[in-house]
């Protein structure tokens, strides 16, 4: 038993177990054990009874999103796993540590997911900058190919399982899940209309799980372990562990993994160091760059989807990006609208002409030539690119930390109007 | 029926469709752009957002876009909510921020959604101000112009272009703030329905670049309902005038027909309306001075000379391209026994063919609409493409019912339009093409089966002899009996089947093994207890009366080379021909024999043409814009189009050249009357009545007015000639008037011309005339059908057909410059192809002609250089011939030998430019 | 089934060029990979610019032809993402992170000395060809910012001098010419 089943294997220090070593340590048992004792429908017990939630951001139930997957006699017989690995959400960096740290968890995963849902082809979505990911995942899908853990009937199970990589180049909205979809199909990487969820009609038409690739390591342990254990890792309300980031103005900035409830304090004092000397804590985005800002005061919340989120914020990817003092909250937000500007699809047209306008604001308050009713135009952005206005998360992800930023520091906004130049450029 | 409360009234609703739609079917404004009606829902624009509450206690209510909400029953929305209306103002604002507000020197301006939508939403002072993103922008060819800073990113123009009407180069390029919409590099526009674009597009970044040229805002047009004159379907436009000039084509809703859409050759082939061809004024010379140049003639002096030679035994020739006020006027001036086809004998033979097939029970003539609705279909040799593009638009929708079919099983919505293509992929209702060279409809083709027009023959029959084991046997079996097989299953399985052909091949046994398959088909569902075993079948016409002239000959006459004949011989005194080009009719050889005989020929026609030289009388005849006239489709629907301008100087409508002692001395010769009579002496004419009445009530009311209440410079028009201000033109016949005045119909569709509403200017404002969206019009006036159902029922007929001598051989049709007056449009000529052939790899091989070579193709007293196109997609060892105005058919119909010419590169150099702009479609689909 | 009309259009500025034997044999093997073809299109379209450098017209023609796909479509996907070159570049692409734990750490300054040192903004290629500097998204290496991607190498916890050695090194093993 371990209390650190997504990292247990790993050392950054040293190249990342080879099919030979993660075999030694137990890997590949659970799936193993999986197709002598398990149907699918059991696997699927076990998943949504261990409250696994999605870890791409959302966090969603994983258990419950599988089951929405036809598996009816009649329903269509290919089906698709596909493994979100395009992490391009600004300050996360969490699954790049999996996938460089111990890519054969990740295919104990997807082995149990694609066996639950039955999908005998599953994708790799790995972002295309990821160069060291791909080696090492070509490696691993090649060395378990030899060992019969890929292909045709997998170790005399009768299921067959083929995972194919597939890298993109380069688009923050390819993580969205549907969008995801169109650009593996050799489209536009518009995200796509829900309903149908592509647990009903996903990739070419049919019905597809996508999964974050933290989700997916998560698999090995609870069928290894079982649900009991898996519960018993999180302190709070949330089962499980998480993998935590933390960059920014911190001695040690880094990314580990931590029980779910573990207080926030915990994270940042004791892993990350604490704040470099000569800065001082002003806020954090608690989980990548579309989330609320928190601030100091909301230290001794513990990490857990609930409790984040009555804060007004959400746990979302874990990572979490510190602002100091001495930076400058208003060229952070900007910075921020800008990424999510440039990365907007173009599909809809809040996100597609309200950032740019959110952008050029920005860049206006910055070079000090801000106007009072600019901040009424950026409020006014607030709702009009907020949940359910625009036809993905994209947009309203990104007024999370515009309209945080616009409550908590509204006086640098301020500032930089009246003395028509940006504070920290003097 | 469902019922929906939107603020706070109740509306029965159809449950099927979603919010945006049924909104506006209840008359409700409710702004949108990406939405449209034929292509359903992709939420994109978020300018169609309403307040949605859960049930009433529900006071907050969640903002929700109208077109991705389903209409549901029970559904509580509101319009008026704050929250729905500043989001509302917010999204038309952002859309404009780029946008450059130029709409004083836009073609848009004034019929534009944009400004509609910008209106309604509330949108008035710009607030951002900062620099715009500009674009670069494309030349598109001949017929759009871009203007992609206009642009607002609704993707409606890529929806429409690829994904409804199957083009290829045209995509959205770039991504976020810098969409992109055009070509990947600057081209033409290739597919055959781009002008759509020009309407689909919600501003002016798609507009109508032979409108441009002779611009003027849409309320200055003067405008009537109209038909296309480009082929036989039949589709309703709106042309408009300025200044004695035709000025554009717009689309006209009709219901069963084109419904949104028209093709390129519909659109932009009215400039020949301004062509420096046209006759435009009466031409005469005596018979015996042939060679000297013809004199110009007065309106009156025209007339009387008309009178003065039309006497004696005279013989006249119809036109399937002219009205049947004027066929019957011409008929009744010389007589029934007098008349002639102006159509060839075999085309005649074919159309004859297929009247009795329009009344045969059982089997159904489907509207273009009802095309769209077969969930399997069978052309036969039709490139339907090149000859009746809108049908072909039509038959590449029908290929999406398996879609829906599975779209129906999973739940999802039919609007949902993205959803449902992803879930279907590439699953496909069947669409089987016989043909004999690749199509443009192969793309969407489930089988295709390359063969000669007798190869076809046999096939046909062999797939009707496979459904049903009486209908006979061809004499010899296909080679490919499997495939055979597979087309007779898949016909039996449909539940709607569609067989569509045409006369292009001028085959009588072609469409007598046409009309077999049919009958075995409509036997088998019989036997198999189908619902309704009725089979649909048509035809397409190649000319916009075609079928009116058919029809009328059913009544008595004869066919044209009895008239030939009658001429040669020197047996007549006088020949009037009517807006017919007969080198295009019959072989040249013929009609110079005809023409030797020096008898007085009276041509009435509105261009010039070789054949209309040799005439002793040429007048000028009207335009399907300058005159009423009535024209019956290929389901034999008759349709009116009303007048919308006067022509100046002597041009008149044939029919009132041909009224005799009557012509152009004032308004008492109209062609109702003539109809009236027509109507009263044949059974087959007799609905006409029906088309009379529903317009004389409106007439006998209050004239409903041409131009627009904001029409312009009505005073000052014509200063430049003189001050007064000039008399409206009087139209006592019609229910139209050559004004403002008038009752401008507001939202009843009966004599709809251009479509407005208050706040509705663009042409989306036609759904204020229709019963729903997508409906039928309110008093919407479709014509009438002249053909009962109460023929025979039809027993297998006997296919006789003589295998061909020599090599074989099909003729070619182009969309652009197969339709002669269409042809006489500049924009169309930038899009055409001289003449040529066209043959297989094999049979270049064995001829030692490459590419762009030059073969000789002889007949029996013809022969003619054609620069050669091999092509992949093409039946073995045939040869494939396109006319264009140049090369005679007629004499090229017998047998047929074909050589290489040695080259010349010059000729190799102008042949490869020429075929650099054709658009052909020659490999095979590949699957996945 | 695809749309693969050959259309001759208006006599088109450029034609295809040949894929190399290399590139259809990758292009080969992506193709066996998904069940439809004009999924491969943004791979085959990396597999050019591996061996190419960057995606001219004429690789871009040559990719649709040879998944019978029209090069407009392909332009469409080729166009939305950001690592697909449509222009020339420099011989090594920096592809420098500019959002905003970088940003935090002072990416900025460093960004403004490659500026210097190379006389090149965003977007730009040095005059010799040897250098394209683009801002790219968050490299996912945040706890090491601010960070640079060029030439397959991750480079981390980017200082002035890092970024100096860091270019004297490719100077000299790839010497100008
Ligand atoms: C704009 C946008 C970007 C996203 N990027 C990622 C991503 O890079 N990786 C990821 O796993 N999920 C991402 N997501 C979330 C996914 O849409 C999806 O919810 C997730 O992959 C589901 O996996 P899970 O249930 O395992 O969390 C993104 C969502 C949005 C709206
Ligand atoms: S919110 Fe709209 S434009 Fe933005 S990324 Fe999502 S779909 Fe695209
Ligand atoms: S019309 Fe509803 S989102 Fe565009």
């Amino acid at each position: 038993m371990t209390d650190l089943p997504l990292t247990k294997n790993i050392d950054m220090s040293r190249a990342p177990f080879d099919i030979g070593q993660y075999r030694q340590a137990q890997g590949y048992d659970a799936v193993l054990r999986m197709f002598k004792d398990m149907a699918p429908s059991d696997v699927l017990a076990m998943v949504k009874d261990s409250g696994l939630k999605g870890r791409g951001g959302a966090g969603f139930p994983t258990g419950l999103k599988w089951s929405f997957v036809p598996s009816q006699e009649d329903s269509p017989k290919t089906k698709y796993l596909v493994v979100n690995a395009d992490e391009m959400e600004p300050g996360t960096f969490k699954d790049r540590l999996l996938l460089e740290g111990d890519p054969h968890l990740l295919l104990e995963g997807m082995l149990i997911a694609a066996y639950t849902i039955q999908a005998n082809t599953a994708y790799i979505f790995l972002r295309g900058e990821y160069l060291q990911a791909e080696k090492l995942l070509r490696a691993a899908i090649a060395q378990a190919h030899e060992q019969g853990l890929l292909g045709k009937n997998i170790q005399g199970s009768g299921f067959d399982l083929e995972i194919i990589l597939h890298t993109s180049a380069g688009r923050y909205i390819c993580g969205e899940e549907t969008a995801l979809l169109n650009a593996l199909e050799g489209k536009r990487a518009n995200p796509r209309a829900k309903p149908p969820f592509p647990q009903v009609s996903g990739l070419w038409g049919k019905p597809t799980i996508v999964n974050n690739v933290e989700t997916l390591c998560n698999l090995p342990g609870i069928l290894r372990y079982g649900v009991d254990w898996y519960k018993g890792l999180g302190k709070g309300g949330d089962a499980g562990t998480k993998l935590c980031g933390v960059s920014g103005r911190v001695n040690n900035p880094g990314c580990w993994e931590l029980a779910l409830g573990t207080p926030i304090r915990e994270l940042l004092e004791n892993k990350a160091g604490g704040m470099c000397a000569g800065y001082e804590l002003r806020g954090f985005l608690p989980g990548g760059g579309s989330t609320d800002f928190l601030l100091p005061e909301h230290l001794d919340l513990t990490l857990d989807y609930d409790v984040i989120g009555k804060a007004g914020s959400r746990l979302a990817t874990g990572t979490m990006i510190v602002l100091d003092d001495r930076t400058c909250p208003v060229g952070m937000v900007g910075n921020l609208m800008r990424f999510f500007s440039h990365e907007s699809c173009g599909w809809c047209t809040p996100c597609r002409d309200g950032l740019p306008w959110v952008d050029e604001i920005f860049r206006r308050l910055e070079s000090g030539g801000g106007r009072a009713e600019d901040l009424q135009i950026l409020t006014e952005h607030l709702e009009y690119l907020g949940p359910g206005r625009t036809f993905c998360a994209l947009a309203p992800g990104a007024m999370a930390p515009l309209g945080s930023a616009l409550r908590h520091f509204r006086e640098d906004f301020d500032a930089h109007i009246h003395s028509g130049a940006c504070p920290w450029r003097k | 029926m469902a019922k929906i409360s939107v603020d706070g009234i109740e509306y029965e609703v159809n449950p099927a469709n979603n919010l945006l739609q049924e909104c506006l079917s209840q008359g409700l404004d409710l702004p949108y752009f990406c939405w449209h009606p034929c292509m359903g829902s992709v939420g994109a624009c978020r300018q169609c957002a309403v307040k949605q509450y859960r049930n009433a206690e529900d006071k907050t209510g969640t903002v929700v876009m109208a077109c991705m909400t389903p209409a549901s029953d029970g559904s509580i929305i509101s319009i008026n909510d704050k929250q729905a209306t500043d989001f509302r103002s917010h999204v038309i604002e952002s859309l404009m921020i780029s946008h450059p507000h130029d709409c004083p020197v836009c073609e848009e301006g004034g019929e534009c959604h944009l400004q509609d939508m910008t209106q309604m939403s509330g949108h008035n002072y710009r607030r951002y101000d900062f620099k715009k993103v500009t674009h670069r922008n494309q030349d598109l060819g001949p017929f759009i112009n871009h203007e992609m800073n206009r642009c607002i990113a609704c993707y409606r123009c890529v929806r429409f272009y690829d994904d409804y009407a199957g083009g290829t180069d045209l995509a959205a390029l770039g991504s976020h703030h810098h969409v992109y919409f055009g070509r990947h590099e600057e081209g033409t526009l290739e597919n055959e329905f781009s002008g759509n674009l020009v309407e689909v597009c919600p501003t002016g970044v798609f507009t109508d670049k032979t409108f441009s040229a002779h611009y003027t805002r849409k309320w200055d047009l003067q405008t009537a309902p109209s038909i296309c004159s480009g082929c036989g379907a039949g589709c309703n436009t709106t042309p408009g005038e300025r200044y004695g000039t035709l000025r554009r084509i717009v689309n006209r809703y009709h219901h069963d027909l084109n419904g949104y859409f028209l093709c390129d050759r519909g659109r932009f082939g009215y400039d020949a309306n301004n062509s420096r061809d046209r006759v435009g004024e009466a031409l005469y010379r005596h018979a015996h001075t042939d060679g000297e140049p013809r004199k110009a003639l007065s309106a009156i002096e025209g007339a009387r000379q008309l009178d003065a030679m039309a006497s004696g035994e005279l013989i006249g020739i119809g036109s399937p391209r002219a009205s049947l006020e004027s066929n019957m006027a011409l008929r009744q001036r010389v007589g029934p026994q007098n008349f002639f086809s102006g159509m060839g004998d075999a085309q005649l033979s074919c159309a004859t063919e297929v009247i009795s097939l329009l009344q045969e029970p059982g089997l159904n003539c489907p509207d273009i609409r009802s095309l769209e609705l077969s969930d399997c279909v069978l052309v036969v040799n039709e490139d339907i493409t090149n000859t009746s593009a809108r049908m072909a638009l039509a038959l590449r929708q029908a290929t999406r019912n398996a879609a829906s079919a599975m779209a129906q099983d999973a739940r999802i919505p039919l609007w949902q339009d993205a959803a449902v293509r992803e879930l279907a992929q590439h699953s496909r209702s069947p669409l089987i093409i016989l043909s004999p060279q690749g199509t443009r409809l192969d793309d969407v083709a489930s089988d295709t089966f390359l063969g000669t027009v007798e190869q076809q023959i046999v096939f046909v029959q062999s797939v009707a002899h496979a459904i049903d084991a009486n209908c006979p046997a061809p004499n010899c079996a296909p080679e490919n009996g499997a495939q055979v097989t597979s087309v007779a299953n898949a016909l039996c399985a449909a539940k709607r089947p569609s067989i569509v052909s045409g006369l292009s091949a001028e085959s009588l046994a072609l469409i007598k093994a046409t009309a077999n398959l049919a009958r075995a088909l409509r036997e088998y569902r019989h036997r198999h207890g189908a619902a309704n075993p009725s089979v649909d079948l048509c035809f397409a016409m190649p000319e916009v009366n075609t079928m009116g002239l058919a029809l009328l000959m059913k009544e008595g006459g004869g066919s044209l080379s009895s008239a030939l004949s009658i001429l040669r011989t020197g047996k007549a005194d006088a020949a009037i021909v009517l807006e017919n080009d007969l080198y295009r009719r019959a072989s040249a050889e013929a009609v110079d024999a005809a023409l030797a005989s020096k008898t007085p020929l009276i041509v009435i026609d509105h261009l010039h043409n070789a054949f209309n030289a040799k005439a002793h009388l040429l007048l000028p005849a009207a335009t399907m814009a300058e005159q009423g006239g009535t024209w019956v489709n290929y389901e034999a629907r008759a349709q009116h189009s009303y007048q919308v301008f006067q022509p100046e100087g002597s041009t008149r409508a044939a029919y009132e050249w041909l009224v005799p002692n009557n012509p152009v001395r004032g308004p008492s010769v109209h062609g109702d009357a003539l109809l009236q009579e027509l109507a009263g002496e044949s059974r087959s004419f007799a609905p006409l009545l029906e088309l009379l009445s529903s317009r004389s009530g409106i007439a006998a009311l209050m004239k409903s007015p041409r131009q627009s209440h904001r029409f312009s410079g009505r005073t000052a028009m014509h200063a430049n000639v003189h001050v007064h201000e000039t008399k409206q033109a009087q139209d006592p016949h019609s229910p139209l008037s050559f004004s403002m005045e008038g009752l401008l119909l507001q939202k009843d569709a009966s004599l709809m011309s251009a479509a407005w509403a208050p706040a509705w200017n663009s042409n989306q404002a036609i759904s204020k005339f229709q019963e729903e969206i997508n409906g039928e019009l309110k008093q919407g006036n479709k014509g009438v059908h002249l053909l009962a159902r109460d023929g025979e029922r039809g027993s297998y007929n006997k296919v006789e057909h003589a295998p061909e001598q020599g090599l074989a051989k099909y003729f070619i049709e182009h969309l652009f410059g197969s339709e002669e007056i269409s042809a006489a449009s500049p924009a169309i000529q930038a899009r055409a192809v001289p003449a040529y052939a066209c043959i297989g790899k094999g049979l270049a091989q064995s001829l030692g002609v490459h590419q762009h070579g030059l073969l000789r193709l002889c007949a029996d007293r013809y022969s003619v250089e054609l620069p050669v196109l091999i092509r992949d997609r093409i039946a073995d060892q045939c040869v494939g011939i396109y006319c264009g105005g140049e090369v005679n058919r007629a004499s090229l119909c017998g047998s047929v030998s074909i050589e290489a010419v040695a080259k010349d590169a010059n000729v190799l150099a102008s042949a490869r430019a020429m075929f650099s702009h054709l658009v052909i479609s020659d490999t095979l689909p590949r699957e996945g | 089934m695809t749309i693969s009309t050959i259309i001759a259009s208006s006599a088109p500025r450029v034609q295809a060029r040949t894929l190399s034997p290399q590139e259809t044999h990758e292009i080969d093997h992506e193709l066996t990979l998904y069940p439809d073809r004009r999924a491969v299109g943004l791979e085959a379209l990396k597999i050019v610019q591996k061996h190419q450098g960057w995606v001219s017209d004429e690789s871009l023609l040559a990719v649709a032809q040879y998944l019978g796909m029209s090069a407009h479509e392909l332009d469409g996907v080729a166009t939305f993402f950001n690592l697909i070159f449509r222009q020339p570049v420099g011989r090594n692409v920096m592809l420098f992170c500019d959002s905003v734990s970088c940003y935090i750490m002072g990416c900025e300054r460093i960004k403004d000395h490659i500026s210097a040192r190379l006389g090149i903004d965003y977007g730009e290629t040095t005059a010799d060809g040897q250098y394209t500097l683009l801002p790219v998204p968050c490299l996912g290496d945040c706890d090491r910012a601010p960070v640079m991607l060029m030439a397959g190498e991750q480079h981390r916890n980017l200082t002035k001098e890092k970024i100096d050695a860091l270019l004297t090194s490719v100077q000299q093993e790839q010497p100008n010419k």
